[in-house]
C-alpha cells in the first residue's frame, strides 16, 4: 500500500527552504498534513513533488495552496500533477461568506423580521380569505363549477375516516369528565350533578373543541402538505396556465367539506362523550342508563346544542382556511412543506381557541347560558 | 486497443417492475478510463440500468460487479469501499435542499473522513465548485436559489467531492442551453482526462455522444444490442440504431462534429 503523505523541509543554498513531499498525496492518506503545512513558518521558495507516488485533487490543492501562500515555485510535477494543479488554480478567488453581525444586532434583526413576517402573514391571510369569499361568490353565480366529486372525496377523508379516532378520543374524555367531576362533587354530596357536568360540558364546549383540534391535526395538516407539495411540483402553476383557478379547484372543496363535516363530527363527538360518561355513571355511581338519559334531557338546554352547532362550522372554516393558506404559501424546497404544515396546525388550533373564547362571551351575553 | 480492465461488469441482468420486464439478460462492460455513452429510446431503462449498477434497484437476476466487487444484495451500509470510489450525478441534481452548495459538496467528505477540519473542507468545497464550473459565490446559495443548469453543476461538484474513479452521469446536458451543454461536455472531457475518470454517461444528446464518448452502448429490446464507436454502430443493421444516428438530428450532430474536427 502507498506511503502516507509526508514532507520534509530542506535548506537551500540561496537562503530559501524547499518542501519535499513524498508518499501518496491523496485524501485517504493525508493524516495531519494539512495542519503541519499551515504551521510551516520557513521562507519556502520551492515545493518539490517529484518524490510522490500519487496525487489527487485534494493533494493538488494542498500543494497549490502552500506554494501560493509562500510565493514558492512548484517543481517536479509530472504531467498528471500539472494538469490537476492547473485545473484547481482558478479556485483562489474567495467568495466571502455572508457577514455575521454582532449577536445583539442579530437578535434585534430576528425579532424585527419575525414581527414583519407575522404582520405580513396576517395581511396575506386576510387577502386569502377575500380570495376564498370571491371564489365562493363566483360559485354561487355559476353553480355548475362546483367540484362535487372533490367535495365528496374530502367528506370521506375529513369526516368518515376520522370517525374512529374522534370517537375513541371523545369516549375517553367523557369518562375522564365523569370520573374527575364525581370525585370533586362527592365532597359536597352532589354526585348526581355529574350528569349536568357531562351533558353541558360536552355539548357546549368539549365535543366541538376537541373535534376541532383533532381535525386541525388530521386534515388541516394534510391540506397544507397536499397543496404545498403541489406548489413545489408546479402543479398549481400548471392549473393556472390551463385556466383552472386553484382557489376554486383546491381550496373551496376542502373548505366546504370541512365546514359541513365539522358540525356532524362535533355532534358525534359530544354524543360519544355522553355515552362514555353515562357508562362511568352506571358502573361507579349506580345511575342506571334510563335515569341518566332522562337527567341529561332535563339538565342540558337545547341552547347548548345550538352553541356547539354554531361554533363547529366556523371552526371548520378556520381550520381549512389555515391549512390551505399555509399550503399555498409554500415555495422553494421540501423543508418548507414541513414548516408550513406545522404552521397550519398551530395557526388553526390557536385561532380555534381564540374564537372559542369570543363565542363563550358572546353566547353568555345573549343569554344562552 | 488491447483488452482492458472493466470497471463495471454486468452479466445476465434482469430487472422488472412487477410484470413489466425492463431488462432481460443484459450484458455490459465499462472499461477503465473510458467515457461510455448509454443511449436508448425513452422507457428502455437507461436510468434503471444505472440504478441497478449503483444498487438502488434490486435486479431479479444476473450479476453486477463494480471494481471487481459483486454488488447484488448489498445493503446500504455495505460496500463502502466501492461507494467511496464512485460519484453519482442525478438528473435533477438531487441536492440536499436544506444545505448550501458548499455543504452539499462536503457531505460525502464528512461522512468518510470526519477528521478533516472545517477550514480544509471549505477549501475543498471551493475548488470542487470551481472545477464543476460554478462561480465562487454559488457556494453559499441554497439549491432553491439555483437555476436548473447550476443545480446540475452543483450535483457534479458533489459527485466529484471524493475524487471518484468512476462517475455516473444521468442526462447531464438535458435541459441545458446549447452553450451550457457543450460547456458541460467539455467539462466532463477535461475532468475525465485530468482525473483519469471512468464515466458512465446516460444521454439523449447526440452532440455529446459525438463530442466526448469513447464508446456508445445502445439499449433496445431489453438488452444492450450494440457497444462500440459510433462508426462501428452504424455498421450494424439494427433499424433503431440507424434511425437514431441517421435521422435529421443525428446527421446534424455528425456534420457539426466533422466540421469541428476539420
Amino acid at each position: 500500500m502507498a506511503q502516507p503523505a509526508d514532507f520534509t523541509e530542506e535548506q537551500l543554498p540561496d537562503g530559501g527552504t524547499a518542501l519535499r513531499f513524498s508518499g501518496a498525496l491523496a485524501i485517504a492518506r493525508l493524516g495531519d498534513l494539512d495542519e503541519r503545512l499551515r504551521a510551516v513558518s520557513a521562507n519556502v521558495t520551492q515545493v518539490d513533488i517529484s518524490q510522490i507516488d500519487h496525487i489527487d485533487t485534494i493533494g493538488a490543492w494542498l500543494v497549490h495552496r502552500t506554494a501560493r501562500d509562500h510565493g514558492a515555485e512548484i517543481t517536479g510535477a509530472d504531467s498528471d500533477a500539472q494538469r490537476l494543479i492547473a485545473a484547481i488554480e482558478g479556485a483562489d478567488d474567495v467568495a466571502t461568506a455572508p457577514a455575521k453581525g454582532s449577536p445583539a444586532l442579530f437578535v434585534l434583526h430576528e425579532l424585527g423580521a419575525a414581527v414583519i413576517s407575522t404582520a405580513r402573514t396576517f395581511v396575506e391571510f386576510i387577502a386569502f380569505i377575500g380570495q376564498c369569499v370571491k371564489g365562493a361568490l363566483n360559485l354561487i353565480l355559476h353553480p355548475g363549477r362546483l367540484r362535487f366529486h372533490a367535495i365528496v372525496q374530502h367528506f370521506d377523508t375529513v369526516g368518515v375516516r376520522a370517525l374512529g379516532i374522534i370517537g375513541l378520543m371523545s369516549f375517553l374524555i367523557g369518562i375522564v369528565i365523569a370520573q374527575q367531576g364525581a370525585v370533586q362533587l362527592r365532597q359536597f354530596g352532589a354526585e348526581v350533578w355529574t350528569v349536568n357536568l357531562i351533558g353541558r360540558l360536552t355539548m357546549r364546549e368539549l365535543g366541538v373543541l376537541m373535534t376541532a383540534i383533532m381535525v386541525a391535526g388530521r386534515s388541516g395538516s394534510a391540506f397544507a402538505a397536499q397543496i404545498g407539495t403541489m406548489k413545489i411540483t408546479e402543479e398549481v402553476d400548471a392549473m393556472r396556465t390551463i385556466g383552472v383557478v386553484p382557489v376554486e379547484a383546491l381550496v373551496l372543496p376542502r373548505i366546504i367539506a370541512t365546514v359541513i363535516m365539522m358540525p356532524l363530527l362535533g355532534l358525534y363527538a359530544s354524543l360519544v362523550a355522553i355515552i362514555g360518561g353515562g357508562l362511568f355513571c352506571w358502573l361507579t355511581l349506580d345511575i342506571p342508563p334510563a335515569t341518566f338519559v332522562q337527567r341529561i334531557r332535563e339538565v342540558t338546554p337545547l341552547t347548548d346544542f345550538y352553541v356547539g352547532m354554531v361554533k363547529a362550522p366556523v371552526f371548520g372554516a378556520i381550520i381549512a382556511l389555515a391549512g390551505c393558506f399555509q399550503g399555498m404559501r409554500v415555495h422553494g424546497n421540501s423543508e418548507e412543506v414541513g414548516r408550513k404544515t406545522t404552521a397550519a396546525v398551530v395557526q388553526a388550533i390557536f385561532l380555534v381557541i381564540v374564537l372559542d373564547a369570543f363565542f363563550a362571551v358572546f353566547f353568555t351575553e345573549i343569554g344562552w347560558d | 486497443m488491447a483488452e482492458q480492465e472493466s470497471v463495471i461488469s454486468v452479466r445476465g441482468l434482469r430487472t422488472a417492475f412487477g410484470a413489466q420486464v425492463i431488462h432481460d439478460n443484459l450484458d455490459l462492460d465499462v472499461r477503465k478510463g473510458e467515457i461510455l455513452g448509454v443511449v436508448g429510446g425513452s422507457g428502455t431503462g437507461k436510468s434503471v440500468l444505472m440504478r441497478a449498477i449503483i444498487g438502488l434497484q434490486e435486479p431479479e437476476a444476473g450479476e453486477v460487479s463494480v471494481f471487481g466487487t459483486p454488488m447484488r444484495g448489498r445493503e446500504e451500509d455495505e460496500a463502502f469501499e466501492v461507494r467511496r470510489r464512485w460519484g453519482v450525478m442525478f438528473q435533477g441534481g438531487a441536492l440536499f435542499s436544506t444545505l448550501t452548495v458548499a455543504e452539499n459538496v462536503q457531505v460525502p467528505l464528512r461522512e468518510f473522513y470526519p477528521q478533516i477540519d472545517n477550514q480544509l473542507l471549505d477549501e475543498i468545497a471551493r475548488f470542487k465548485i470551481h472545477l464543476s464550473g460554478l462561480p465562487p459565490e454559488a457556494a453559499y446559495k441554497y439549491p432553491s436559489e439555483l437555476s436548473g443548469g447550476m443545480k446540475k453543476r452543483a450535483g457534479l461538484a458533489r459527485a466529484l467531492a471524493m475524487d471518484p474513479e468512476l462517475l455516473f452521469l444521468d442526462e447531464p446536458t438535458a435541459g441545458l442551453d446549447p452553450i451550457g451543454a457543450s460547456m458541460f461536455d467539455e467539462l466532463t472531457r477535461n475532468l475525465q482526462e485530468t482525473l483519469g475518470l471512468t464515466v458512465f454517461l446516460i444521454t439523449h444528446d447526440l452532440d455529446t455522444l459525438y463530442a466526448i464518448c469513447d464508446r456508445v452502448a445502445v439499449i433496445a429490446d431489453k438488452k444492450v444490442i450494440a457497444v462500440g464507436k459510433i462508426d462501428e454502430l452504424l455498421a450494424t443493421d439494427h433499424p433503431w440504431i440507424h434511425d437514431y444516428f441517421t435521422g435529421p438530428r443525428g446527421r446534424a450532430a455528425r456534420l457539426g462534429h466533422e466540421r469541428q474536427n476539420g
